[in-house]
């Protein structure tokens, strides 16, 4: 790892100043990613802003019919809160399915999200559950935040302070474990909303995306039979040595079907 | 160089270290304390598990720096100071829990964790709380025995 210069900021203000002000800033969350990178040398920032002091950042809270996730909150406490396993036992469920215990303890949502690996569980769960990312300078809906491998609709030097979700009548998610890595070959979030139904599928393509022709089904008929017909296209989708994109497509499907039965 | 002052198993430490010393380096080379392992480097096997304000990290992904003001507790301040061995460590010794040993300080920490986490669970619980923690000698059986003998005694196996 590259040595850089390390930036414990206090609040917001702090950080972005921070960040401006280096050659080269990198904003550093739970460091879960970032810190193997670096080791990596994949990335050499001149600077590095730590947001782990900004108490603002941290916590759960129910909002109405709304649950606001702090930027800074990690997984281990987004599964284990009552008030997200009682809203969206779903989403309880996925935070607690990220990486390892020691990572649940480091990781959080906000860098999570910012970071946007196509593997991840996060933008699966934000994407189908219609959330929407706070920043430090506006809201962004998840539909138009995740556009591509690693390619977020942040701009340089915003913060992501919070995610907020609306609490859907039903949710499940359903996830495919890469099992050395942990992170999702497929993960697919279904939400009975009251918008409809949504479809957020991660690990399959380069970024998380919705399952229009899952969810115009279900819309209509909520019911394993009414998505037996349908299939998810596997153009552009992700192929490795392990996976190729007609099996991610192919489970896509299954997973879309049991988390169906699972929600009757 | 950033100064960095928190405290590891119970006592003040002070170090001056680069911003890019990991938490297990400043551990290991500064301090001496070399029970926390490092296997791959890479946050997967867990041979680096220490504990930070009593949850289970991962010190070779964690800056020295982001310890600052916290309390790291290593496997070397787990047993009393005459010796007497803590629960978990007098479980993984009763359960055989070790063989070459290169992963059992990392185990030991975290099964503390998940012990502390999931009073009563299952073995089901404890093989799945332990992924992040890679073992290439035992098998794992005497490693989820030894923890679940601490978690939930009465879901043990193999009494000897």
């Amino acid at each position: 790892m590259h040595n850089f210069e390390y930036h414990l900021a206090s609040d917001l203000e702090a950080a972005s100043k921070a960040l401006s002000g280096a050659e080269d800033g990198k904003l550093m969350a739970g460091g879960m990613t970032l810190l193997p990178t670096l080791k990596q040398r994949l990335a050499a920032p001149s600077d590095v802003v730590d947001l782990s002091a900004i108490d603002s950042l941290k916590g759960i809270k129910k909002d109405g019919d709304t649950i606001v996730i702090g930027a800074m909150t990690c997984h281990a406490d987004v599964a284990a809160s009552d008030v997200v396993q009682s809203a969206i036992p779903a989403l309880a469920v996925l935070a607690g399915g990220i990486g390892d215990p020691a990572v649940r303890h480091r990781g959080t949502i906000g860098g999570s999200v910012a970071n946007a690996d196509p593997a991840a569980d996060y933008p699966g769960g934000l994407v189908g559950l219609g959330a929407t990312v706070v920043t430090s300078k506006r809201e962004i809906a998840a539909d138009d935040f995740f556009l591509g491998l690693f390619e977020t609709a942040l701009e340089d030097g915003e913060i992501i302070t919070a995610v907020k979700f609306p609490i859907p009548k039903k949710a499940h998610y359903q996830k495919f474990r890469h099992t050395a890595s942990g992170y999702a070959v497929v993960g697919v979030m279904v939400a009975q909303t009251k918008d409809g139904v949504r479809v957020g599928v991660t690990g399959a393509a380069g970024s998380a995306f919705r399952a229009t022709n899952f969810e115009e089904a279900l819309s209509k008929d909520f019911s394993v039979k009414a998505v037996e017909g349908i299939s998810q296209s596997a153009e552009d989708l992700l192929s490795d040595i392990h996976f190729s994109a007609e099996y991610r497509a192919h489970i896509v499907g299954v997973f879309v079907r049991r988390a169906v039965a699972a929600m009757a | 160089m950033p100064q960095v002052k928190l405290t590891v198993n119970g006592k003040d430490v002070s170090a001056e270290v680069e911003a890019r010393t990991l938490l297990v380096e400043l551990l290991r080379e500064h301090l001496r304390l070399t029970g926390t392992h490092v296997g791959c480097d890479t946050t997967q096997c867990g041979c680096c598990t220490v504990h930070v304000d009593g949850k289970a990290v991962k010190s070779c992904t964690m800056l020295a720096v982001q310890a600052q003001g916290r309390a790291v507790t290593t496997i070397e301040g787990l047993a009393e100071p005459d010796g007497t061995l803590h629960p978990m460590q007098a479980a993984f010794r009763e359960h055989h829990g070790l063989q070459c040993g290169f992963c059992t300080p990392g185990m030991v920490m975290m099964g503390i964790d998940i012990a502390r986490r999931n009073p009563g669970c299952d073995e089901k619980t404890v093989r799945e709380q332990l992924e992040g923690n890679i073992c290439r000698c035992t098998g794992y059986q005497g490693i989820v025995q030894a923890i679940l003998s601490i978690a939930n005694p009465s879901a043990v196996r193999d009494h000897h």
